[in-house]
């Protein structure tokens, strides 16, 4: 097993000590969309026969809250190591490139998961929902997660400053996000604009979840969790490739 | 034979720049070796390459027999490093970042050593205090720790001293010296050339990127230093025929740099042939400053 749990509690340990910043604040973010949007839209949304705009949005809220964190950790992690120079002490054992890999991507799945369980514990007491297929919920959330923190993981290491993260997340992350159909669904888009979401790897995550909620979904749920996985399997290959060159890592 | 350290033919580029220009040399397992040279002139670069956080452009690095890319498992986990920069991860104790470092080397059951470390280190009032808090001679020491979590048989110490008060200085070297009793290789750069000679056997010396001198300390005092003699006389003037540079003169006091103790004796014949009476005598013995300045002034 060598030095891969380690690492992994070290990562999950980091974000954990600052849980405020990190769990906490998230939560509250994702209350205060539902509270915003479902008292805007309320009733002049209707998505699904029998699914309020609240119980739609709350999925995509939780899922949003999942993708930005698992983001978040393994990117905010490894440029604070490497603007603060601590990044060597991982470079220096025998580390190697898979564990690295793993232990970051697995502790932003982390972050992720315990931010989405956060938001859903606190919005069911708003908003009354069923899982009809939780295997989906868990299956998409995971994936998501993963895919996520594997993008962070390449992010942090192409950056060289807070500022590039930033503005991978703000001009990058969160258009994603918001153009995913987290607020509404894509099928009361014009053809063209349906067409454009389509092209959006968060689409399917954002849809496949909520799939196991309602039981209904714009795309089909199995060939959004392949579009999900494949997409984890590609930036992940790029990703070790990143790691094993030792690119921006060791010169 | 099996060295701690083994470069061969170390080249490093960057673009144009040209870092290491192929250095060799061998450290024995035992040793208390030094890496001196101006700023600039590689050290860093090729103690980054020893440990794995660089790549060299060409040529091979061993440590302890196992090659720093090929077989880097074995070479990282022989190997302690102290950088020079004084980095520290904000999110933990000490404690906490001396097991971290542990169970990276996948060792998860090390607390005695650990709480050695900390006890030789005078660590313990701060175990279990936030690194964010620490002193910085205080961090310096807990990077001195993280580098022998693993008890690494070759320790690598990156100018350890810089912008470190005497006491933790002088504590310091009581330990890396017990660390090199015990049988651990030290590999030390330092701009501070008196402790390089008090600590170490052996001294390379690199001078943009190549290795201009490579001998043991007491080798290279003997070779490149001359002695300074600072003389007073009952006159104001030297007998003829002196082999010694005149460093200065003034009124009855003359400072001479001799070659070796031979020219000290022909000084001293000279002076009693010419019926000069010493006053006052003062014999500087050479030491690694001057021989550094000649070195680098040679190449």
């Amino acid at each position: 097993m060598g030095s891969f749990p380690t690492l992994l509690y070290k990562e999950t340990l980091r974000f954990w000590k600052v849980s405020f910043q990190t769990v906490a604040a998230p939560v509250l973010m994702a209350l205060l969309y539902l509270v915003v949007f479902a008292h805007a839209l309320g009733g002049r949304v209707a998505i699904y026969d029998q699914v309020s705009y609240a119980q739609f949005l709350v999925p995509g809220l939780v899922m949003m809250s999942v993708l930005q964190n698992s983001f978040a950790n393994s990117s905010s992690s490894l440029i604070q190591s490497k603007i603060t120079g601590n990044v060597v002490f991982m470079l220096l054992p025998p580390i190697s490139y898979l564990e690295f890999f793993a232990a970051y991507v697995l502790a932003s799945v982390i972050r992720g998961l315990v931010v989405g369980a956060g938001v859903l514990a606190v919005t069911v007491w708003f908003v009354e929902l069923h899982m009809v297929a939780p295997l989906w919920v868990f299956g998409f959330a995971l994936l998501g997660a993963a895919l996520l923190g594997a993008l962070g993981l390449v992010a942090g290491i192409w950056a060289d400053k807070f500022d590039q993260i930033a503005a991978f997340q703000n001009f990058v992350i969160l258009p994603l996000t918001f153009l995913s159909g987290v607020f509404y669904s894509i099928r009361t888009l014009p053809a063209i604009w349906q067409a454009v979401s389509h092209l959006n790897p968060f689409f399917y995550m954002i849809d496949g979840f909520r799939y196991g909620f309602f039981g209904m979904s714009d795309f089909p749920p199995l060939a959004s969790l392949a579009v999900v996985a494949a997409s984890f399997v590609l930036l992940s290959a790029g990703c070790l490739l990143l790691l094993r060159s030792g690119y921006k890592l060791r010169q | 034979m099996t060295f701690a350290i083994e470069a061969l033919n170390v080249e490093k580029r960057y673009g144009a720049l040209q870092a290491l220009a192929g250095v060799s040399l061998a450290v024995a397992e035992g040793e208390f070796f030094g890496l001196l040279g101006p700023n600039g002139a590689g050290k860093t670069t090729l103690i980054s390459i020893i440990a794995g956080l660089s790549r060299a452009s060409a040529g091979q690095v061993r440590v302890m027999g196992s090659d720093v890319i090929a077989d880097y498992r074995r070479a990282r986990r022989m190997l302690g490093v102290v950088p020079q920069e004084l980095v520290f991860d904000p999110f933990f104790t000490v404690r906490e970042t001396l097991r971290i470092q542990s169970g990276y080397f996948g060792l998860r059951s090390n607390d005695a050593w650990i709480d050695e470390v900390i006890h030789h280190l005078d660590l313990g009032a701060k175990a279990d205090a936030n690194m964010r808090t620490l002193s910085g001679g205080m961090k310096r020491r807990v990077l001195v720790a993280q580098a022998l979590v693993h008890r690494p048989p070759v320790i690598v110490l990156d100018e350890p001293t810089a912008g470190v008060d005497v006491e933790l200085r002088q504590g310091l070297w009581r330990f890396i010296r017990r660390l090199n009793r015990d049988g651990h290789t030290i590999v030390l750069t330092t701009h501070y050339l008196e402790e390089a000679e008090e600590l170490c056997d052996r001294i390379a010396m690199l001078k943009a990127g190549r290795i201009v001198a490579l001998d043991s300390t007491r080798n290279l005092l003997d070779t490149f230093s001359g002695l300074v003699l600072k003389l007073r006389l009952d006159r104001d003037s030297l007998p003829d025929g002196l082999e010694a540079e005149i460093l200065s003169r003034d009124t009855g006091r003359f400072t001479l740099r001799l070659r070796d103790y031979a020219a000290l004796e022909e000084v001293l014949h000279r002076l009693r042939g010419a019926g000069a009476a010493i006053r006052e005598l003062e014999l500087e013995p050479p030491d690694l400053e001057e021989v550094f300045l000649r070195v680098m002034a040679k190449h």
